[in-house]
């Protein structure tokens, strides 16, 4: 019990901690709501990135095993959400910069991390859709996920590090930190890349 | 196997890069050890709107832009050139015309303007500058700030006369 405080105490400061920052940036002054809500959107994309491992990994108290992965499938769609709402609102701000971003012509070299992490993310997506097709080939559907899955974390973990935005620097790092370790522990411990004779 | 496929696709990239650097090399001895014109950067034309006033100041000021104009080939200084000034402010995003200015260079091919202070957008402290009166090539400038609490920022042109 005490230990189940103590993990998520740990998640909700980690998570919290540069929300609370970003809302305190004096950046927000000179910007619009939609430029706002897209820099928000992002912030919450990497909050959720970092429950996903966790989820998967069902180390979180009260959500382990199948209730977890359940939860993980649900707040990957958010991740989704959060990151067509990301890209919308910046291209409503200024539509040059995201059409150079998606281009990868960009002046601004996070915006390629950026961008091969979204896509990594919208593969993904379609991964998870085609799921019941890989029916007898689950190892090669839990590679395939898992790859993606640290493109996915890495490109975003350098992006957000590059920018500099409303996120406040070492709450963003510890952030960013925590998702790159919350998953590596995960693909470690699953053994994804092991052999094995059956998926469960 | 892989090791002779690996070391075939290293050649071919190294030799590829040499052709390339002998290509980019090539002008520059051709316009014999003249002033090279300065290229457009990548996203320099970004919100930009043609056209922009020939101002005293944009807006309420309080930050400096400012840079020179040089003839390519032989470096003369340009006077009376237009240059255009946009950037996100504290008073304003990219896209908004009251973002905008012109101011012309002196006789020793100098310009500043003054402008709200910039601050970062998209990722990075940075201002945009376009020379776009026709008598030159046009270019297209996205200096980046080195930090965001610098109150100027300086490019330079080097035009190509068409």
């Amino acid at each position: 019990m005490v230990r189940a405080i103590l993990v998520w105490a740990t998640i909700v400061t980690v998570v919290g901690l540069p929300i609370y920052a970003a809302s305190t940036s004096r950046l927000l002054a000179w910007r619009d709501p939609i430029y706002i809500g897209a820099g928000f959107a992002g912030v919450a994309a990497m909050a959720l990135m970092l429950l996903q491992p966790l989820l998967a990994g069902g180390y979180l108290p009260g959500l382990r095993a199948y209730r977890g992965r359940r939860v993980h499938r649900w707040t990957g769609g958010m991740l989704v959400l959060m990151v067509v709402l990301h890209v919308a609102g910046l291209f409503i701000t200024s539509p040059p910069d995201v059409i150079d971003a998606l281009l990868f012509a960009s002046p601004t070299p996070f915006s390629s991390w950026g961008v091969a992490a979204m896509s990594a993310l919208f593969a993904t997506a379609l991964l998870v859709a085609l799921r019941r097709r890989f029916h007898r080939r689950l190892r090669l559907w839990r590679v395939g996920h898992t790859t993606l899955a640290v493109v996915i974390v890495v490109g975003s973990a350098v992006h957000a590090m590059l920018v500099e935005g409303t996120m406040e620097t070492i709450s963003k790092g510890v952030l960013c930190a925590s998702v790159l370790i919350a998953t590596a522990k995960v693909v470690i411990d699953l053994r994804v890349w092991a052999k094995r004779k059956a998926s469960r | 196997m892989s090791s002779v496929l690996l070391s075939r696709r290293t050649l071919l990239v190294a030799g590829g890069l040499v052709v390339a650097a002998g290509r980019s090399g090539l002008p520059a001895p051709v316009r014999a050890g003249g002033l090279a014109p300065t290229r457009t950067m990548r996203g320099g034309s970004n919100n930009y709107l043609p056209g922009a006033p020939i101002v005293d100041r944009i807006g309420g000021g309080g930050f400096w832009m400012y840079g020179t104009v040089r003839r390519a080939g032989d470096g003369a200084p340009l006077a009376g050139q237009r240059i255009q000034i946009w950037a996100h402010t504290t008073e304003g995003h990219e896209r908004e015309p009251h973002s905008h200015g012109a101011t012309l260079t002196d006789a020793n091919g100098d310009f500043r303007l003054e402008m709200p202070q910039i601050v970062p957008a998209f990722g990075q402290p940075h201002g945009h500058l376009a020379y776009d009166s026709g008598e030159f090539e046009t270019v297209f400038l996205r200096p980046v700030m080195r930090s965001a609490e610098d109150t100027s920022l300086e490019a330079h042109f080097v035009l190509q006369p068409i």
